[in-house]
């Protein structure tokens, strides 16, 4: 009985240590947001702890939106202090943001990304895309014989003899990743326009505004297109299990799985850092993160990761980040000389 | 009246056929066949789950084992007092190392003679990220500048790949991080046993690494920061755990209000995991101000999830233990009190132990609720500087260490995922074999 009553003693003495422990303030910089970002950002915090006597910070991913609203959920030590987004805040994300306290935020473009289509390396020749083909095969409502109908296509070849006779099956980044909002502008409007269906709407009594969220619509019969929420892992399980089955990826990432992926062109130009950094190539998007002003000075290492980041020795066009895949941003100067003045946006 | 049973008794049994016990009647065939029918289809389902397992098990050894053996370089290297002071100076100070190693390399390659052609960026190709061992190896041994030391260094993901027979010549073909071409040089560098296989020490102790350096993650950091969870788990919850089943058991009344306890427990253990991690956010670290991502708050969440599990389980063990041996207590005199902590706890004790191992097992392999509180992501801070700060300073859990792994683009970090379900699984298994252990020791039977 003896034991039991030490045990306990020592349960609650443990206890109260720790409690008394919490008392000291953070000292690791503390992020979150896009998975997008999350693989360059782990890639600086690493170095970050390797190079400077600072700790490595912490980062968390969930997708730009989860992490802007994290961001904005006030100032003080138990709130992140960086939010890593794949696009830029909106003005609904600032006022949120402002309501809460956080007022004075640094935006900070790290490179541009390229968004790709790829399917199984060894699936139907799925090489060339146009935003058309895939405005087609996943718009809610498309332009068939010069009216806009409830999208009717099952299968590639019906809307363009050019692409493999299969069934379509495609697996498009989930509301929640800062991806979804660039395909949406960059293919599924872009698409919209070309086939003509966007003039239609607008002209059977669609005001712009409408006619541009009808655009965006996605189809939701019968599984054609898959919303993943997941990272890009779950999209490659997806095409792994299905031939026909065509994903949205990250350049960096299909990079990385050229062995299982082949990737298509769009509007003729095959993605690569030279066609992104030049604009050829069109589904392109920033990426960025944002920083708390009010926790610079506050937690130890924050100004300095920033700063780091955004050197020439790692964002640069030589550096980690775009041996892995970013495409380096030319006005990386810019963007140093505004972090070490700590400009707010 | 035994007279006229057996009277009576006589026609009716006259009124059956002859039946020879020896062949069976329909209607026992019948039974039988049920019988047998209904054996067949349990040995069946134990069958299905025992393949089940083996497809598991094989599934889990045979991905997994890759992740306990890395292929390294193994080279004579010097780093002069220049060399070590241009590479401080610089910001990306591990680039540099990297530059040098990969010189030192060139230079040993041109004194032996190669039969392949090749440039540096080939060499470059070929490692992994060597300049953060290199760095701190030389920042803990500063009078090894100027002198030869024997480096064991990693190769990068895919020559580590293409030697344990993940990727073939053919998957590198339109890979940008190493070419066909390359693999003649991992070759014939193979032959000379200047690359060559060692075990993954890296992996049982480093922490995390970032995306583009495989070969730089260990699970380690990570099983001290679920240490230390379990820590502040089995504190918490065996004690509040306890305490709640003794009194809800032996001294509270039986009312409506201890009823409604009771309902609330066996439905707060329904509770999905979750849940706990979004009450961990609002009240630890939001309201309270704990830290984010200090294994502290995973323990305090991972604690309430635990609880009801140990009051369950407790509470049916204390249940077991005959009311004879309260009535024999409080029959010589002893107090309420006292019949419960000398008789009636420490045989209730095995039970109370198993069913805390259980709830701790299943706390360990729990990644939704860490989701919430910070512990999932890119969390690589190595070892705690002492006891305490181990609690709050930021970790990682190793269910949450695998997922993280899973997510990432290099089929590497896939590997080390299910190298890291082998080590979490160990674990698993140690606690429960300690479960099983405890109850057969001390198990008693009335």
């Amino acid at each position: 009985m003896k034991t039991l009553k030490i045990a306990l003693v020592a349960a609650l003495g443990a206890t109260a240590l720790t409690s008394a422990a919490v008392a000291q303030s953070r000292n690791n910089v503390q992020i979150a947001g896009s998975s997008t970002v999350l693989p360059y950002a782990s890639i600086v915090a690493e170095l970050f702890g390797e190079n400077t006597d600072f700790p490595t910070p912490v980062v968390e991913s969930g997708g730009s939106s989860a992490g802007l609203k994290r961001f904005c959920e006030g100032v003080g030590e138990n709130t992140i202090d960086i939010a890593n987004a794949s696009r830029a805040i909106r003005e609904k994300e600032v006022a949120a943001c402002a309501d809460a306290g956080v007022t004075d935020i640094i935006q900070v473009r790290i490179g541009y990304d390229g968004i790709v289509f790829a399917s199984q390396k060894d699936g139907p020749a799925f090489t060339a895309f146009e935003p058309s083909d895939i405005f087609n095969a996943i718009g809610a409502k498309v332009l068939v014989n010069g009216e806009v109908v409830d999208n009717p296509y099952n299968n590639w070849a019906e809307f363009n003899p050019d692409l493999p006779d299969v069934g379509i099956s495609m697996f498009i980044p989930g509301t929640k990743h800062g991806t979804r909002e660039v395909f949406e502008e960059k293919v599924l409007l872009i698409g919209c326009e070309a086939t003509g269906a966007m003039e239609a709407m607008i002209s059977g009594g669609m005001s712009e505004d409408d006619a541009e969220d009808a655009c965006l619509a996605v189809r939701t019969d019968g599984g054609k297109s898959v919303d993943i929420d997941g990272d890009y892992t779950e999209t490659l399980a997806r095409i792994d299990a299905n031939p026909d089955g065509i994903g949205v990826f990250g350049l960096a990432f299909y990079e990385n799985n050229t062995d299982k992926l082949k990737v298509a062109t769009m509007s003729s130009i095959a993605p690569s850092t030279e066609t992104i950094a030049s604009g050829e190539y069109p589904v392109s998007r920033p990426l960025f993160f944002y920083i708390k002003k009010a926790h610079i000075g506050v937690i130890p290492g924050l100004k300095e990761y920033a700063q780091f980041f955004v050197s020439d020795e790692i964002a640069g066009p030589n550096g980690p980040l775009a041996n892995y895949g970013l495409v380096s941003d030319p006005e990386l100067a810019e963007t140093q000389a505004m972090v070490a003045d700590e400009n707010t946006m | 009246m035994t007279d006229a049973t057996a009277a009576t008794g006589a026609p009716a049994q006259a009124r059956r056929p002859f039946a020879s016990l020896l062949t069976l009647d329909e209607h026992t065939k019948r039974r039988n066949a049920t019988e047998a029918r209904f054996k067949a289809y349990g040995l069946a389902a134990v069958l299905a789950g025992l393949f089940f397992l083996v497809v598991l098990f094989v599934s889990i050894i045979s991905n997994g084992i890759p992740a306990f053996t890395r292929m390294v370089v193994e080279l004579d290297f010097t780093l002069t007092q220049a060399q070590f002071d241009e590479a401080e100076s610089q910001l990306l100070k591990t680039g540099a190392y990297q530059g040098y190693f990969v010189e030192g390399f060139d230079k040993a390659l041109e004194e032996r003679g190669v039969e392949v052609e090749y440039d540096a960026a080939v060499l470059d190709r070929l490692i992994g990220k060597v300049g953060g061992i290199m760095r701190e190896f030389y920042a803990a041994n500063p009078d090894k500048i100027g002198e030869e030391v024997v480096f064991e260094l990693p190769t990068s993901s895919r020559v580590d790949g293409y030697f344990n027979g993940r990727l073939k010549r053919e998957d590198v073909s339109d890979s940008r991080f190493l070419e066909a071409s390359d693999l003649d040089l991992a070759d014939e560098l193979y032959e000379a046993g200047i690359i060559k296989s060692d075990f993954n020490w890296t992996f049982i102790t480093g922490a995390d690494s970032g995306v583009d350096n495989p070969g730089g993650a260990g699970i380690g950091a990570s099983v001290v920061g679920s240490f230390f969870m379990m820590i502040v788990v089995l504190a918490l919850s065996l004690p509040i755990g306890v305490a709640t089943s003794i009194y809800l058991e032996e001294f509270a009344p039986k009312n409506w209000f201890t009823d409604l306890i009771e309902v609330n427990i066996s439905n707060l253990a329904a509770v999905p995991s979750i849940v706990f991690g979004i009450l961990g956010l609002a009240v630890f670290i939001q309201f309270a101000g704990l830290p984010q991502s200090a294994p502290l708050v995973g323990g305090l969440v991972l604690t309430l999830m635990t609880l009801p599990t140990i009051i369950i389980s407790t509470r049916a063990s204390l249940k077991a233990v005959p009311p004879s041996i309260r009535d024999a207590a409080l029959g010589v005199g002893a107090s309420k009190m006292q019949s419960v902590f000398h008789h009636v706890l420490p045989l209730a004790m095995p039970g109370i132990l198993t069913g805390t191992i259980i709830g701790l097992a299943q706390a360990l392999g729990e990644t939704a609720p860490l989701l919430l509180i910070g512990m999932v992501g890119f969390v690589a801070r190595g070892y705690p500087d002492s006891f305490l700060t181990g609690f709050t300073e930021a970790n990682s859990a190793m269910p949450a260490q695998i997922y993280t792994w899973a997510a990432r683009a290099d089929a590497s970090f896939y590997e080390k995922a299910w190298g890291g379900i082998i080590v979490l699984l160990l674990f698993l298994m140690t606690m429960n074999i300690i479960a099983i252990i405890l109850r057969r020791r001390f198990e008693r039977r009335w």
